[in-house]
């Protein structure tokens, strides 16, 4: 890196956190498709595994919102804050699920088949979904106007 | 020495063995899974930073599809996870 670049550890981001409305419209659409998850869910497992499903899916869904928060709250400090907050951020969040599933996997209500399951079909089904949004967004950015970042072009 | 007195009366019963195996196993295969999205994260972080240095104007572009990127990454790991709280517990 040459003098003239700015350093990664005193340049921070200003302008909105575009991760809080991605994280936000994964959390609008994961609300969205909960009770057709539990619905299924309880087919496959019963009582207990609609119950499963909902605290997975609110599981995923907090997790989403945490990663976001703590990138959006770093981020205006410093880049190399963001990055290191997130690397911790992803040991510290992996270990939260792990505490949260510990906790509840006594409980009655709970099958654990139906925990695991949604926790990997929702992560993973939210993402591809919002991938499909991003997507179109990038490519034709000019389908949304109002979303737009940038700066109008002055006369 | 106590632990090792242990396992070795634990390695008398075959059926308490297999459970410490079984647990050691994943265990091991958890902390296994759980260094590929590591690695993953942290060459998705640096790409990034660098290329908002480069062109801080597209640092909304950038840091959107990194979220993504690391989420997609972690999806390994919560796989990984999953795997390891079913052997261990279901």
């Amino acid at each position: 890196m040459t003098s003239d670049q700015p350093s990664p550890f005193t340049t921070g981001l200003s302008g909105p956190a575009p991760e809080m409305s991605v994280s936000r419209d994964l959390v609008k659409r994961g609300l969205l498709v909960l009770p057709l998850l539990c619905l299924v869910a309880g087919v496959i497992w019963g009582m207990n595994g609609a119950y499963s499903c909902a605290f997975a899916v609110v599981l995923v869904l907090l997790n989403f919102l945490l990663a976001a928060l703590i990138m959006a709250w770093t981020a205006p400090i410093s880049l190399a804050l963001m990055m290191g907050a997130s690397l911790f951020g992803y040991l510290a969040r992996l270990g939260l699920i792990f505490l949260a599933v510990i906790v509840v996997k006594d409980f009655s209500w709970v099958s654990l088949q139906a925990l695991g399951c949604t926790i990997i079909v929702t992560h993973l089904g939210l993402l591809f979904w919002e991938l499909k949004y991003i997507s179109a967004s990038l490519a034709f950015p000019g389908l949304k106007p109002g979303k737009q970042e940038s700066s109008p072009v002055q006369p | 020495m106590e632990v090792l007195a242990r396992l070795a009366a634990a390695a008398a019963d075959p059926a308490e063995a297999k459970n410490i195996a079984a647990a050691g196993s994943a265990g091991f295969a958890y902390g296994l899974a759980a260094i590929g999205p590591g690695i993953g994260i942290g060459i998705i972080f640096g790409n990034a930073i660098e290329a908002m240095a480069r062109q801080p104007e597209a640092a909304g572009m950038v840091r959107t599809t990194m979220f993504l990127g690391i989420a997609f990454t972690e999806a390994l790991a919560l796989i990984g996870f999953v795997v390891f709280i079913l052997l261990k517990y279901a």
